[in-house]
């Protein structure tokens, strides 16, 4: 497959194979993640990282990433003293970053901000996230988890737990998993519902189930992908305590569920998972947080070496 | 067309006639060719004409005004396969089929306010066909998809 200079916009972008020839890659990345790669495959090579809004997390594994694999990183985190507080535009900025680096990796909060990126720069774009839109490495990284933690993605019934309707997270990943042979429950109030348009394209091609009650499908899943219910979302702060309430994952429920369920959640979380979880064979979020590394490593190295 | 059906609306010296637009929209196609605000301008209007390819339909005549190719596409948006018919001199001198294309450029905006599209001031909004019925269209940039009320909403 084609690699060298493709740029990573949208999961949508991306065929099966595609994502399993990532997965196969990053899970070859493993073993030099804490150690970095001994050859060093990226060196000479500078990786910028544009982040236009701030995320600790994300900026740190790419950051990682490309020092592990050998390459150097230049960029910034948030806007202060850079151009673009003076108002350069994005296409202009990106026109300037191009010819400074050999990949650049955006996080912008502008829906489409890397796909606009991707036409204004020669060298390969990485989207890391645009406003509530997509964040390919985040549902690469997630099926990455999915498959090295519970095995094979096929055949898994995968349910997404708490803010359906702005988690980001959930549509890239929910869409990239409907690519697979897998079914998928959506659990959240009514309020937090998954889009139509999101849900409408996914039912062509996997069964859903859409539920409020998280105790009425446990039992069936082996893959429990959690997310934070923001506050702010609610204009009444009891509304939100009410709803907030349902959705704390409680080791009661987890003993429902299969023996090999696993509990996702892309971080960082408040209340929906308390501490006594982290303990219990089930929890895998931190796993999943530092497959963003190995992840990250394998998908610069097939953009900038192309293999 | 018939000389019968013909009768129903007046015959234009100068002009377009737009035919075979899907029963229910000549007024949609009034509002994307924004001709409601245009006092200088005589619309005709038939709703429900039977028609042996569509059953019924919908026909606009738009006198004194020869549609440019941009309006033409505006046309095609919600119209697909409507006949244009260019009139001088109450003779027919161009007809043809307005197609709906696999690409949409230029002709309207994205619905999503956050969009990019919509912030950086250079960039023409580009849209791809996803279906045809139900007329669904996506944004090239931030892939919201939209149907048709939100797509006449946004044609600019």
């Amino acid at each position: 497959m084609m690699w060298l200079n493709r740029d990573i916009v949208s999961i949508g972008d991306f065929s099966v194979d595609e994502i399993m020839e990532i997965i196969d890659k990053a899970n070859k990345m493993v073993q030099y993640a804490s150690s970095g790669h001994p050859e060093r495959p990226l060196s000479g090579k500078i990786v910028a990282t544009l982040f236009y809004e701030p995320s600790t997390r994300t900026r740190l594994s790419f950051e990682s990433a490309a020092m592990r694999m050998g390459a150097r990183v230049l960029g910034f985190g948030s806007l202060e003293g850079s151009s673009v507080a003076k108002g350069e535009t994005l296409s202009d900025t990106i026109r300037i970053v191009n010819s400074y680096s050999d990949a650049i990796v955006l996080r912008h909060p502008a829906e489409g901000a890397a796909r606009l990126a991707s036409e204004f720069a020669d060298v390969p774009v990485i989207n890391a996230g645009d406003g509530a839109g997509q964040h390919p490495t985040q549902a690469l990284l997630d099926i990455f988890t999915v498959w090295k933690e519970s095995g094979p993605v096929n055949g898994k019934s995968i349910g997404f737990v708490g803010d359906l309707k702005y988690g980001r997270t959930v549509h890239s990943l929910s869409k990239a998993l409907s690519m697979f042979d897998v079914s998928l429950y959506f659990i959240s109030p009514d309020e937090l519902k998954i889009p139509k348009h999101i849900k409408k394209d996914i039912e062509k091609r996997v069964p859903v189930r859409e539920t409020r009650n998280l105790e009425d499908v446990i039992e069936e899943l082996d893959v429990l992908y959690v997310t934070r219910i923001q506050k702010e979302r609610f204009p009444d702060i009891e509304e939100y305590k009410k709803v907030a309430g349902i959705y704390v994952i409680r080791p009661s429920l987890i003993s429902r569920g299969k023996k090999n369920l696993i509990i996702m959640h892309p971080l960082p979380r408040v209340d929906e998972i308390p501490p006594e979880i982290d303990h219990l064979p089930q929890a895998r979020y931190f796993k999943q947080a530092s497959y963003g590394v190995p992840v990250r490593m394998a998908i610069l190295d097939l953009i900038l070496r192309g293999e | 067309m018939t000389e019968e059906k013909m009768l129903k609306v007046e015959k234009i010296r100068r002009g377009t006639v737009i035919d075979h637009i899907p029963v229910g929209r000549a007024f949609k196609v009034l509002k994307i060719l924004k001709i409601s605000s245009d006092p200088g301008v005589t619309v005709s209007i038939a709703i429900h004409v039977k028609s042996k390819k569509m059953g019924l339909k919908d026909v606009v005549k738009i006198e004194d005004r020869i549609l440019d190719s941009s309006e033409l596409n505006k046309i095609a948006l919600i119209a697909d396969g409507a006949t244009i018919t260019i009139v001088e001199d109450y003779g027919v001198i161009k007809k043809f089929v307005v197609k709906l294309p696999d690409i949409i450029t230029g002709i309207l905006k994205c619905s999503n306010l956050k969009c990019v599209s919509n912030m950086e001031g250079s960039i023409i909004p580009s849209f791809t066909l996803i279906s045809k019925e139900p007329l669904t269209i996506k944004c090239h940039y931030c892939e919201r998809e939209m149907e048709t009320e939100e797509i006449v909403e946004n044609i600019l």
